[in-house]
């Protein structure tokens, strides 16, 4: 029990003094998952938007699809995109296993789905009537799109936050794809990972309470932005 | 301006609309009168290109309506429509009602200029920066007549515009749309279930029935000359008779129904089989036999119902025939009128409209 209690107090001691490898470790983890979520945003939505406003055979099936990769394991994806990546895999040669990049496109590859469905549901709770509404007041397909958009736009960026919740929070594809190189691809998952089986429990607690304040961050921002 | 040549409307196997097949002049208000769920709304939203015909085609000015995207967008902006449950986009009312306008790419000066001028014509002045979404609903109906507008359409098209509206808001819509009328020479369709208003605006009227259109025609000839039965009943015509001309003098005729003989204004010659309408407005009750008053026909009988109507009662009299009376309240009180009263119901012969019966 006094282990736990001094695990704290140390932890305590580990963020107020910015000890740097608490920072750098918090600092990656950030660039990796923002710059995963901002990527599969730019893929998400425009297919969301497809998906919403365009009918053709098949819909249905593939919007199930999607949801089932809402829970997606973040293991699988860390697989998939490792054999992609693999040496032998059929990206080997851009050489991006256990790099910071190859662990982007992981995270991409997770959060792509359920921000697609995410979209989905922004776009399906625009009322049918305004879209009439839009129509009827003379827009092009083009602006029908972008207006129905951006009046969906505080569900869609829900959409996203949730997305990077998940990017930053996930284990699974950082371990398998980045490695957890020190100083090069670990991040807070992987590094709480291995510090707490090599017993070093008080860095490993400094880093979930950061991982805990980045997620209460998260919810605060989704909560903000969803009360508008 | 607008011509439907043998519309029909099919959802999936459900038919909504048959055979329709009718023309709306330039600068008319086109009033379409119909019970709930009779298909006023898809034929405005037809018009409006928002939905295809199963079959049959739309006219604009002669041109089929069937074209390329691109060109029904370009038809759509001669268009405006206000739904009968507007929607506003978030943001506030300027960007509500600049929406068509930027649509159409206007620059940004004159955009400012013709939203105020817009918000002025609904008697919005001074709400360009509310937010849209705290309105109420007739300051939202009137934002929505606003947008429509706002983009100086040729055609406005209005699904039920006070459906939802109490009587100010509604005289105030009402008078704002003989204004854009007489103002701007705007052709306008509009929807109702309600009679009266389709009376007090339109310059023709089309009744919708039984999926399709079962008359076409001025407000008198709606209101006082129904083409059928159920045009009759539509438009509140509740004295329906089905009776044998016996003998007819110079148009004078009488007409035999049943228990009674009617004095009307007919064209038929002695032995035709003819239906009779009259408006429960043209009957007036007496408590004594007159039989020196200019109208030709009294009916004894006995009040057997009576449902006030706000400033109006409605009475129904048992006599040889059952006669439904609409008269005002005052008079009624003043006449000392109750179920049970002995009374004459009496009305002229020119106020029955006759229709021979088709074989």
């Amino acid at each position: 029990m006094n282990e736990i209690i001094e695990g704290f107090i140390r932890a305590g001691e580990l963020i107020i003094s910015l000890d740097p490898e608490v920072l750098e470790i918090t600092a990656r983890s950030l660039l990796i998952s923002l710059t995963a979520t901002l990527i599969a945003s730019l893929i998400a939505i425009p297919i969301g938007g497809f998906i919403h406003f365009r009918e053709f055979g098949g819909k249905r099936g593939l919007i199930t699809i999607i949801q089932t990769l809402y829970a997606l394991p973040t293991v699988i994806a860390g697989l998939f995109v490792f054999l992609l990546l693999s040496r032998v895999g059929p990206f080997g040669f851009l050489g991006l296993l256990f790099t910071p990049t190859g662990m982007i496109i992981g995270q991409t590859v997770l959060v792509v789905p359920l921000m697609v469905g995410m979209t989905l549901i922004a776009l399906s709770g625009v009322k049918k009537t305004l879209q009439d509404e839009v129509i009827s007041l003379g827009a092009t397909s083009s602006q029908i799109i972008w207006t129905i958009v951006k009046e969906a736009r505080f569900a869609i960026l829900g959409g996203v936050i949730l997305g990077f919740g998940r990017a930053i929070s996930e284990v699974g594809a950082a371990m398998i794809i980045g490695g957890n190189i020190r100083g090069y691809t670990r991040v807070l998952t992987t590094a709480i990972a291995l510090e707490t089986s090599m017993g070093n429990i008080a860095f490993s607690i400094a880093l979930g309470i950061i991982l805990l304040i980045i997620a209460l961050g998260v919810t605060t921002a989704l909560f903000l932005v969803q009360e508008r | 301006m607008i011509e439907f040549v043998h519309v029909y409307k099919r959802y999936g196997e459900k038919v909504v609309l048959e055979d329709l097949t009718f023309r709306i002049e330039r600068g008319e208000i086109f009033t379409i009168i119909g019970p709930s769920g009779s298909g006023k709304t898809t034929i405005l939203r037809m018009i409006d290109l928002l939905e295809n015909p199963s079959s049959g085609s739309i006219l604009i000015e002669g041109h089929d309506t069937n074209v390329s995207e691109g060109e029904r967008v370009a038809l759509r902006r001669r268009m405006s429509v206000v739904f009968q449950k507007p929607a506003a986009l978030r943001g506030n009312v300027f960007e509500n009602v600049a929406l068509g306008l930027k649509f159409r790419g206007t620059p940004r000066d004159e955009m400012h200029a013709r939203v105020t001028e817009a918000l002025g014509l609904v008697g919005l002045d001074g709400y360009e920066e509310r937010k849209a979404t705290t309105l109420s609903g007739g300051e939202l109906q009137r934002v929505a007549i606003a947008r429509a507008l706002v983009s100086r359409p040729e055609i406005l098209l209005l699904d039920e515009p006070t459906a939802n509206l109490d009587p100010v808001s509604t005289e105030r819509i009402e008078n704002l749309i003989s204004f854009i009328k007489e103002q701007f020479g705007t052709t306008i369709v509009l929807s109702t279930h309600d009679m009266i208003q389709g009376q007090r605006l339109a310059t023709r009227i089309a009744v919708i029935l039984n999926r399709t259109i079962g008359q076409v025609g001025d407000s008198h000839q709606i209101f006082y000359q129904p083409k059928s039965r159920e045009v009759a009943r539509m438009v509140g015509i509740e004295n329906i008779f089905e009776g044998t001309v016996a003998e007819n003098t110079g148009g004078l005729a009488k007409i035999y129904i049943g228990n009674a003989t009617i004095a009307a204004i007919c064209p038929y010659p002695e032995g035709t089989h003819v239906t009779l309408y009259m408006r429960p407005e043209d009957v007036i009750f007496l408590i004594e036999k007159d039989g020196k008053s200019t109208a030709r026909n009294e009916i004894e009988g006995t009040i057997s119902r009576v449902t006030p109507m706000g400033p109006s009662v409605k009475i129904r009299m048992d006599g040889s025939i059952r006669i439904v009376a609409v008269i005002t309240r005052r008079s009624y009180d003043e006449l000392g009128l109750s179920p049970g009263s002995h009374v004459y119901a009496s009305f002229k012969a020119s106020a029955i409209h006759v229709v021979k019966n088709e074989q």
